[in-house]
């Protein structure tokens, strides 16, 4: 037998675990950790691309691995759409784990075996995620990943903050679980198989389809990270170290992507339309929440979590766009929204892997986490400021990069909505396309918010002056994510090429060759919309290049340096520039409604005067809160059982014999 | 087609180009007419480019690349953009390799740029600009593309020759939802090109203005970019409003010479209504505080989505 993608696939997720084990082997030896086993972690990423490349255009493949308790064999299986989700973890690994390799060092937290011990496991788990084809193997995988990741969350274990977020983390992980759980109950269906084989093959009534498909967005939605159950995200990402902030954000969440779409596409094949419907509300109202809570984070890391929760919410509409079409039969469509959800994973991983690396560099950099304290970097870190810019770029959504075309697919299959067959939605879908618009330019606005104040203006710290650039390593894994950004921007017809493999085997339904036939973009019919990224790249370099050259002509050329003008005030200081919460203020104040705001003012009569500001998310009093609440009040009520006397407990037991015997008898 | 063809877009690119700042002097000009001023003549904007483009560049401390590599950026977005916009002829040079919401994207880009530029020196003006100007995009942008999806509603479409074909040769009737949208995008029209009631392009009143708190830092030939750049979006949007709204005139691409005349002529004379409209509403109107600005984008946000839901209500 030749060596097919699975086998490939199963070697590198087993080479990973080795690679893990072997940190342990000189687990303070940084050379040995970082400057060997990372990057051939690395490069594995790079093998892992590649074999799931030349899968997506392949037969699906299946195995059975004698692995795991008697009679509950592992099941893989390897199709295009594991294919696809697999070349977006090795892509991202790839630049990920480069970069993590100049990135860890000596410090106060885990040592860096044990950490490439978690960090490996992490990755291997999250493949496994992907091939899985029983409901065991996946819970395992699921598991392995949640608890892996907690453990990197938590390198800096003495600081009590970190610890109470990878807390948060792990229980809402936990409670996301146990919904799934109870999800791939319901998909046997009475079979009593947990092959993902036999779950396709149930015959579910309706109402009991969608209780599995409401379990399911409950437990994928609690990892993507879906209001209201989006609130260990902000928590997670900052207090994780930047590699693993940026796998988590990048590759982990896509994962709940993945299982949601193998429940509610493979498993679920019946799509309902309604699913479609609350997907699509849900997914609109989590990614306008991210885009508004970004923009008045004072915490780069913060700030660049919440835009998570706006990507996957982004994501999020997608999914529920494709379900709506699926559940009114109507093919293409759907394939279209499939594609650009896809996309805008692939894109999302790529993107906000970078600049969640960047801040990793600049935080080494200067210490600083806070906006508040960062400014004018690019002077000090021009190639962390350079990538950074192309990611920034990306990820607000401007051509000819990565991160408009899965926009531009996303607002085409917007545009259909009014062709599906019922009057309400078609009255609502323009309510939702304009709040993803609304959501996109927010995006910019956070965007600009975010580069400026790290990158741009004066240091707002005189330490600021110290900071040195990002080494080689780094500046190789960012290059590379950068890279894949502008790559996937330019030549979108390749990947939907790809993609579309996935829409057959998934959907049933594919776009057509009208998509795939040239360089231009070109949904459904060309009279309708194309988008040419190449022409369009072209012509603004050429644009941009022939003005400069005109300009450059006919112009003397003489340049003076002063200081800024300024309107005429003298000495602008670094604190006059606005800071993270001025930027954020038109937000505060348009979407006041969104936030719990505590403020309080000084009075003129102040000896030292003090301006505080509270920004908080109203979940928290919502839901978080009050069940916590309720949980401490039974918890009291039951405590009341408890009073440390022999003999009360042993009336206890002749109580519930008693019980026991009266409802017996 | 002809082969001549590509060659005809690329002169009609470079006229549109050229002719933006006429049509910033022409409003000043109808602007000082209607204030019983003299005015300083339709040539004035070319006469302070050429000033502009033969003093010194005074560059600050600490500006970036960035800084020096905006004002080139801006006017090639916008130069790429009147490629694409039918500004004489329904087929524009690049009309096919970006549709409507590329548009977007690639006004989006040179906001981007600017804003980031603005931050750039770290004072207290450029920032503040830079901040407004990201407010005012962000509530503007969704608007144009509700406006967009819209008129994409209507003729199937998101390609500008597309959408200016089919709405050039329908019957002559009143599209309530067309209405809307018309209302809706002379409202982001005036709030993209920073002019009253959002900002004032004539005055350096610090607290109020935006644009010019901007670009506050910018002197001689970066500065010029900047202000043909934004002569050139005013125009770009002038020309999208009559494409979508007025589209009758526009030469098609099979047309021979007096069809090209008749697109030239009719264009500038919708162009100077344009103007001349612009000029008096400028006149009879007051700039609005910066905080009625949101409000006043809402209004032109919602009364696009109102646009697109008459259109899903009565289908036209």
């Amino acid at each position: 037998m030749s060596l097919g993608g699975l086998n490939g696939a199963l070697i590198i997720v087993g080479a990973w675990l080795a690679i893990g084990v072997a940190g342990l082997a000189a687990p303070r030896a940084l050379a040995w950790v970082g400057r060997t086993l990372f990057p051939l972690g690395a490069a594995l990423g790079l093998g892992l691309t590649v074999v799931a490349g030349l899968a997506l255009f392949a037969i699906p493949e299946t195995r059975v691995l004698p692995l795991g308790l008697p009679d509950l064999p592992m099941h893989l299986r390897l199709d295009p759409l594991a294919a696809f989700f697999l070349a977006l973890i090795g892509s991202t690994v790839c630049g990920v784990s480069v970069y993590a390799a100049g990135y860890f060092r000596e410090g106060d937290g885990t040592a860096p075996g044990l950490l490439c011990l978690q960090y490996h496991i992490f990755l291997a788990s999250m493949a496994m995620v992907v091939l899985a084809d029983d409901a065991f193997t996946f819970m395992v995988a699921w598991e392995t990943m949640a608890v892996s990741s907690y453990f990197l969350v938590t390198t800096q274990h003495r600081v009590p903050e970190i610890l109470s977020a990878g807390f948060l983390y792990l229980l809402l992980a936990h409670v996301g679980a146990m919904s799934l759980l109870l999800c791939f109950g319901v998909l046997q269906g009475g079979s009593w198989h947990f092959t993902f084989d036999a779950m396709r093959g149930a015959e579910l009534s309706p109402a009991w389809a969608s209780v599995a498909f409401g379990l399911a967005l409950f437990g994928f939605g609690a990892k993507a990270g879906l209001v209201p159950l989006h609130v260990w995200l902000p928590e997670a990402h900052p207090a994780a170290p930047s590699p693993v902030s940026a796998l988590m954000s990048g590759v982990m969440l896509k994962m709940a992507v993945y299982g949601f779409a193998r429940v509610a596409f493979d498993l679920l094949p019946h799509t309902q339309w309604t699913w479609g419907a609350v997907v699509l509300a849900l997914g609109v109202f989590t990614g306008l929440f991210g885009a508004v809570f970004a923009a008045v984070q004072t915490d780069m890391k913060r700030l660049l979590a919440y835009s998570s929760i706006e990507n996957l919410g982004i994501i999020f509409t997608g999914l529920g766009l494709t379900l709506l079409y699926r559940g009114m039969a109507m093919g293409t469509l759907s394939a279209l929204a499939f594609a650009a959800t896809l996309y805008h994973c692939l894109n999302h991983a790529q993107f906000k892997s970078l600049l969640f690396l960047a801040t990793g560099s600049v935080l080494h950099a200067t210490g600083q986490r806070n906006l508040g304290r960062l400014g004018g970097l690019i002077h000090r870190m021009p190639w962390v400021a350079g990538l950074a810019l192309i990611g920034t770029l990306a990820m607000a959504g401007l051509p000819p990069l990565n991160g408009f075309v899965s926009e531009w697919l996303l607002l085409q299959s917007y545009l259909f909505t009014p062709t599906l067959p019922h009057a309400l939605i078609n009255m609502l879908a323009p309510l939702g396309a304009a709040a993803f618009a609304l959501t996109v330019a927010l995006a910019a606005y956070v965007l600009v918010k975010f580069y400026g104040v790290i990158f741009l203006g004066q240091s707002r710290e005189p330490a600021l002056a110290a900071a040195h650039d990002a080494g080689v390593l780094e500046r190789a894994g960012l290059t590379w994510l950068a890279g894949l950004c502008v790559l996937l921007g330019l030549f979108p017809v390749a990947v939907l090429r790809a993609l579309d493999t996935v829409n057959r085997s998934v959907l049933g339904a594919t776009l057509g060759d009208q998509v795939i036939s040239s360089w231009t973009l070109v949904p459904l019919s060309a009279e309708r919309a194309s988008y040419s990224p190449l022409a369009f790249g072209a012509g603004i370099t050429l644009c941009i290049s022939v003005t400069f050259v005109i300009v450059r002509f006919l112009y003397h050329g003489r340049v003076r340096h002063s200081m800024a003008w300024n309107c005429g005030s003298l000495a602008p200081t670094p604190r006059m520039q606005d800071t993270a919460e001025g930027f954020g203020q038109p937000i505060r104040h348009v979407f006041g409604p969104f936030f719990q705001i505590r403020r309080q003012l000084p009075t003129p009569f102040d000896e030292s005067p003090r301006y505080v500001l509270h920004l908080e998310d109203r979940w928290w009093n919502w839901l978080y809160l009050p069940i916590a609440r309720a949980v401490e009040m039974v918890a009291r009520w039951i405590g009341h059982l408890q009073q440390g006397q022999i003999w009360l407990y042993l009336l206890y037991n002749f109580a519930t014999l008693l019980g026991l015997l009266a409802f017996v008898l | 087609m002809t082969s001549h063809l590509p060659l005809l877009a690329l002169l009609q690119t470079v006229l549109a180009i050229a002719l933006a700042p006429l049509l910033v002097g022409w409003i000043d000009q109808c602007r000082a007419w209607l204030q019983n001023r003299r005015g300083a003549g339709l040539l004035q904007p070319y006469r302070s480019l050429r000033k502009l483009f033969h003093k010194d560049a005074v560059i600050a401390y600490g500006a970036s690349p960035i800084f020096r590599a905006s004002p080139y950026i801006q006017f090639g977005a916008m130069a790429l953009a009147a490629a694409i916009i039918p500004v004489f002829s329904t087929h524009a040079l690049l009309a096919t390799s970006a549709d409507t919401i590329a548009l977007v994207g690639l006004f989006a880009l040179a906001r981007v740029f600017m804003a980031l530029a603005g931050m750039d020196i770290g004072t207290a003006f450029g920032t503040l600009g830079a901040r407004r100007e990201m407010l005012v995009g962000f509530l503007s942008e969704p608007a144009l593309l509700m406006v967009f999806f819209t008129v994409s509603l209507l003729t199937q479409s998101t390609l500008l020759p597309t959408i200016v074909t089919t709405l050039a040769h329908r019957e002559l009737a009143i599209y309530p939802s067309l209405a809307f949208a018309g209302v809706a995008f002379a409202m982001v029209l005036l709030a993209e090109n920073a002019r009253i009631p959002i900002d004032n392009p004539a005055t350096h009143l610090e607290l109020t203005m935006i644009h010019e708190a901007m670009v506050l830092e910018y002197s001689a030939r970066h500065l010029a970019l900047i202000e043909w750049a934004a002569a050139l979006k005013l125009l770009s949007f002038a020309a999208i409003g009559l494409a979508l709204f007025v589209p009758w005139g526009l030469s098609s691409p099979a047309g021979g010479g007096p069809e090209i005349a008749i697109g030239w002529i009719t264009t500038a004379l919708k162009l100077g209504a344009v103007g001349a409209a612009l000029a008096l509403f400028e006149t009879v109107s007051a700039k609005l505080r910066i905080f009625r600005a949101p409000e006043f984008l809402a209004t032109a946000f919602l009364l696009a989505v109102l646009g697109l839901l008459v259109h899903q209500l009565l289908g036209s």
